[in-house]
């Protein structure tokens, strides 16, 4: 007979590991209903919080890291549960308790960003390589910014762009920046956010000592991820710094009339919302701005834009896990870029230019679509 | 001084304060101080046995000062006063200190609570040494009442006052008494047709001797007290002369400017000159000045050529209309939440996604569509989806429960089963069905086959996955008790939208001096046990605008609010403040500072003497004035320098 009891040492595991948010949970589906993941398979989001209230979470299930933490159900939640945390403590029930497996693409990952800083498990020594013909100087006590590419941008062939074009811009501009140097860690964002917390502590101690021993006062980060964690997570642990996005800084230089786009770029261009910038952090306008200076260029928008924009499925460290074809939401976004007639999708963050990129090849739209991010469409313009 | 003789009681208040102060050691602690004679300590001074114990002491000991060591003087002080009054002992010969809010309540450190609470009543001690028997004086009390708000509320309060032959003034902001009410269709459970229930009351109010009715008015302006109060209304104009209009309609059907009914929720037109609907008490209309060709352009006229009694006066003004009345009643009634910025439900985006009030409309027999229950193209719809807790229970907009919601859902459900062959779906969280006759009703429309379906609605979009979506619209979310996402395709959307508070709610409060509570209603004196009283007395509040309630929830409230304000004036008195603050005119310099700051308008400059002066029955003994004279020429009857050193003093010491 297949009979529920309420398991109290189950619930009282989650509570502790940071899923107090449960409790507020009424259960009306509205989650379930908004999450992206509900439009691939089933994933009910509502079930989930359900059978931790009660004890019944199966530690075992895939569902314990099938969320990417793209916040659509947060957001809309009207008892204000921070959905989020409690996947993050279940995932972290599991990592640091082994009640469950941890899937083995995360847990190289993890082992990787543990051992040697970075998910790629490249050498620490090589962190700075990409910047190696571009005349980027070391970060030293007065410089006025820090520039921290993320781990992606750091060290994937592809990507690379996106850190070379950020420096282009910068050294054209000559602006007073430098880089931390390879003792620098992955941020930890998105290991946090798949449960290895200790891992997270001590990235980010790395990471604080690293920056305030040098003086740092103000980060400009590619990752809306970096982005998040510098911004909303360091600060408790004691590390206090001004951090700005690319897209923000750029914004804010056209508007001061510091940086004049002058070579057209005559595209359709479609804006995928980042949702570590959008939903987490409220930065809507000031990609779109930068954009929108380029001249010759069209700026189009998905039909769910902004606040409803569709996650590119690689958050909540999902970037490093694989989804199999067909539950693949970037799929679906390539799909929309094309129907709208886009040349080019334009992405404010490594992980939806890995996502898009592997979308586009596997889908076969190499030859007509682009993926490009926001700092390689403005150097391309300067 | 006579000999002070101190009668100390400190209370346990049950296990409230007992369970954290050591009441025995505050009793006998209390029993060293100066001047004490008895120092007791007992379960509940409040009650009976408690307060003959005070009684009996001032009988037997010659008490002629008392204090009680309990809760806030908000809760009991007029109630060991009157006590202490009927042993014949002045009641201002009383201080309470307040060892549970400000002691016991506050922290579970046994020690510290102790400590506090023997401090706390050696300041009252020596406090109460001090005091000086004021007399307690009563004004009379002005047997009408000014009644805010022509809705149900408003109608049933001013019916009861005036059906005791007592003066009121209703006065109706809109051209029409009948409120929310007169909008709607059928009511839960009963399915009385609204109008029909609520047009004889309202023709009542318009025949009443007693009853003096003011639409299209609005108050502007509210000074005095309980007993006596004074307030300006604005009577706006209507440009038609309602000593002459006989209300016959010919200019209405006249005139041939138009415009968005806002009784119909803007679904159907009106025209320049107006009455909102056909059953409008008084059945006197008002010209839209916004939209009535003369006076946008100084053209037409037609409504004055054609009115065979000569009514319509276009130069009309305002009129100011100032009234004395001893209670006021507010009844100003709710809005409803406008759900465009809840993007996700297509509102204003969709043709067919409507609000609650205006399926209300849609349903009536007078409304835009006579009753006939249609999409915007005018054809019938095969199905409806009915969306429950839209900006309720929802952080992101209101947290609170509208209430009525999921009654009228029903009862929406039921119409549309009645009137057409729509399959009628209810995306509902939960079903409160909490009244008499409510889940009888519930279970009536589950018999008539109405599909509900548990879950918060995620989205209502057009975009179809398949050929049965098509140029519908479609509800998407997950059905919990099924674990399953569901997209429901229907023709017609409605959602129950929030009450809220009238987006005008902080002005009324200031005009009244009633608080609000953190969901924006009015504030009720107490949650549970005074629901239609303020803070202020001879304020009083009934209906929606206290927070949102059906209708015989309502009536009720409105006749809890009549009988109290009836129950003031059949006492025909009331009793000030005696604690007020007094100006010693030796010391005055004329400086004025006074008059300024004075929350109530007590004070006033009398020129020939050059010196200001205190109205004693205006005077709240608030104390502002007190503290700003630069003359020190101000002091309070019972906050004297003596007090409050000798207050401060027990602290310390």
């Amino acid at each position: 007979m297949d009979v529920l009891s309420p398991y109290k040492e189950a619930t009282d595991v989650i509570l502790e590991a940071g899923g107090e948010p449960i409790k507020s949970c009424y259960q009306c589906g509205l989650c379930t209903g908004i999450c992206p993941w509900n439009l691939v398979r089933s994933f009910l989001v509502r079930r989930i919080m359900h059978e931790a209230q009660l004890g019944a979470t199966d530690f075992g299930s895939e569902d314990v890291w099938t969320c990417v933490t793209c916040r659509a159900c947060v957001q809309r939640c009207p008892r204000g549960v921070e959905i989020i945390d409690v996947m993050r403590a279940m995932r972290r029930a599991v990592a640091s308790l082994g009640i469950g497996v941890v899937p083995d693409a995360l847990r190289i990952s993890a082992k990787n960003i543990a051992g040697v800083g970075n998910p790629l498990g490249e050498a620490p020594e090589k962190r700075d390589d990409w910047a190696k013909d571009f005349k980027v100087k070391s970060f030293a006590s007065g410089t006025e910014i820090l520039y921290f590419p993320c781990c992606v941008p750091s060290y994937d062939p592809d990507v690379k762009t996106v850190a070379r074009s950020t420096a282009t811009i910068f050294n054209k501009l000559k602006i007073d920046y430098g880089l931390i140097g390879t003792e620098a860690k992955c941020c930890g964002e998105s290991i946090r956010k798949a449960g290895y917390e200790d891992t997270f502590q001590s990235l980010a101690q790395n990471n604080i000592s690293l920056f305030t021993n040098n003086g740092v006062r103000t980060v400009v980060v590619s990752s809306p991820h970096c982005y998040h964690t510098f911004k909303n997570e360091y600060p408790e642990l004691g590390g206090k710094f001004e951090v700005i996005h690319i897209t923000q800084y750029l914004a804010s230089l056209i508007e001061k009339g510091k940086l004049k786009l002058s070579k057209e770029i005559n595209k359709k261009v479609i804006y995928s919302d980042p949702c570590y910038l959008g939903r987490h952090n409220d930065v809507y306008d000031e990609p779109r701005k930068v954009l929108q200076s380029i001249p010759g260029l069209e700026l189009i928008e998905f039909p769910d834009a902004r606040e409803d924009g569709l996650c590119c499925g690689g958050g909540g460290g999902r970037i490093w896990m694989d989804t199999p074809k067909g539950e693949r939401f970037s799929d679906i976004r390539v799909e929309q870029a094309v129907a709208k007639g886009a040349d080019i999708i334009a992405v404010a963050c490594p992980y939806c230019f890995l996502n898009y990129r592997d979308s586009v090849l596997s889908m076969g739209k190499a030859e007509t679509m682009q993926v490009k991010d926001i700092a390689e469409l403005v150097a391309e313009a300067i | 001084m006579e000999d002070v003789k101190i009668g100390v009681y400190i209370c346990h208040c049950g296990l409230n304060i007992a369970d954290t102060v050591d009441v025995e050691e505050v009793s006998k602690y209390a029993a060293t101080l100066p001047a004490v004679a008895v120092s007791r300590n007992y379960k509940f001074m409040c009650s009976d046995p408690g307060q003959s114990m005070i009684k009996e002491d001032i009988k037997e000991l010659g008490l002629n000062r008392v204090v009680v060591a309990s809760c806030s003087p908000l809760m009991h002080e007029p109630t060991f006063r009157h006590a202490i009054q009927e042993a014949g002992v002045n009641p201002y010969l009383f201080e309470m200190a307040n060892i549970r809010e400000h002691c016991s309540w506050i922290t579970e450190d046994h020690k510290e609570a102790t400590e506090k609470a023997k401090a706390l009543v050696s300041a009252a001690v020596r406090r109460v040494y001090y005091h000086q028997p004021l007399e307690i004086r009563e004004v009379p009390v002005n047997p009408n009442t000014l009644i805010i708000g022509g809705g149900i509320a408003g109608i049933q309060a001013a019916l009861e006052i005036a059906d005791s032959e007592h003066k009121v003034y209703l006065v109706e902001r809109d051209p029409s008494i009948g409120g929310h009410m007169i909008q709607f269709d059928k009511t839960f459970p009963t399915l009385d047709c609204s109008a029909c229930i609520l047009t004889p009351k309202m023709s009542s109010v318009g025949m009443h001797p007693y009853i003096e009715l003011m639409t299209y008015s609005e108050v502007e302006e509210i000074s005095g007290f309980v007993g006596s109060f004074k307030a300006k209304i604005r009577k706006k104009a209507r440009y038609v002369d309602e000593d002459k209009c006989n209300g016959c309609g010919v200019c209405i059907t006249k005139c041939p400017w138009k415009a968005a009914s806002e009784f119909d929720m803007g679904l159907g037109e009106r025209k320049a000159i107006y009455t909102p609907f056909a059953q409008a008490v008084p059945n006197i209309p008002v010209i839209d000045t916004e939209h009535c060709a003369y006076f946008l352009k100084g053209k037409c006229r037609a409504c004055e050529k054609f009115c065979e009694l000569g009514a319509i006066d276009f130069e009309q003004v305002d009129q100011i209309v100032e009234i004395e009345v001893g209670n006021i009643i507010v009844a100003t009634g709710y809005d409803s939440l406008d759900p465009t910025p809840i993007t996700q439900y297509g509102y204003g985006k969709f043709d067919n996604v409507y609000t609650g009030l205006e399926f209300e409309r849609i349903c009536n027999a007078v409304g835009p569509t006579s009753g006939k229950i249609v999409l915007r193209d005018g054809s019938e719809p095969k199905s409806v989806a009915i969306l429950h807790c839209v900006g309720s229970r929802d952080e992101n907009y209101h947290e609170y429960c509208s209430r009525v919601c999921c009654m009228y859902a029903l009862k929406y459900s039921h119409l549309i089963k009645e009137r057409t062959d729509a399959e009628v779906y209810q995306m509902y969280i939960d079903m409160r069905c909490f009244g008499k006759g409510y889940e009888e009703f519930y279970k009536r429309l589950s018999e008539e086959g109405v599909n509900f379906i548990r879950g918060k609605a995620a989205e209502v979009t057009d975009r179809a996955i398949n050929e049965d979506e098509e140029g519908k619209l479609i509800v998407c979310g997950e059905d919990t008790l099924l674990c399953k996402i569901i997209r429901v395709p229907v023709d017609m959307v409605i959602l129950a939208t929030a009450l809220e508070p009238r987006a005008d709610a902080a002005e009324v409060g200031k005009l009244l001096t009633i608080s609000r509570s953190a969901d924006g209603f009015f504030l009720e004196r107490h949650p549970k046990l005074d629901p239609v009283a303020t803070m202020t007395d001879g304020v009083f509040i009934a209906g929606c605008c206290q927070g949102p309630k059906d209708i015989p929830d309502t009536v009720a409230q409105a006749s809890a609010a009549a009988a109290r304000v009836l129950a003031l004036i059949s006492k025909g008195k009331v009793e000030l403040e005696a604690a007020t603050a007094v100006i010693d005119e030796g010391k005055c310099s004329g400086c004025r500072i006074c008059n300024l700051l004075c929350p109530y308008s007590a004070i006033s400059y009398i020129e020939d003497e050059k010196v200001s002066r205190i109205n004693e029955a205006l005077c709240k003994g608030c104390g502002v004035c007190v503290a700003a004279c630069p003359s020190g020429a101000i002091t309070h009857k019972q906050f004297t320098t003596e007090e409050i050193t000798a207050e401060i003093e027990g602290v310390l010491v």
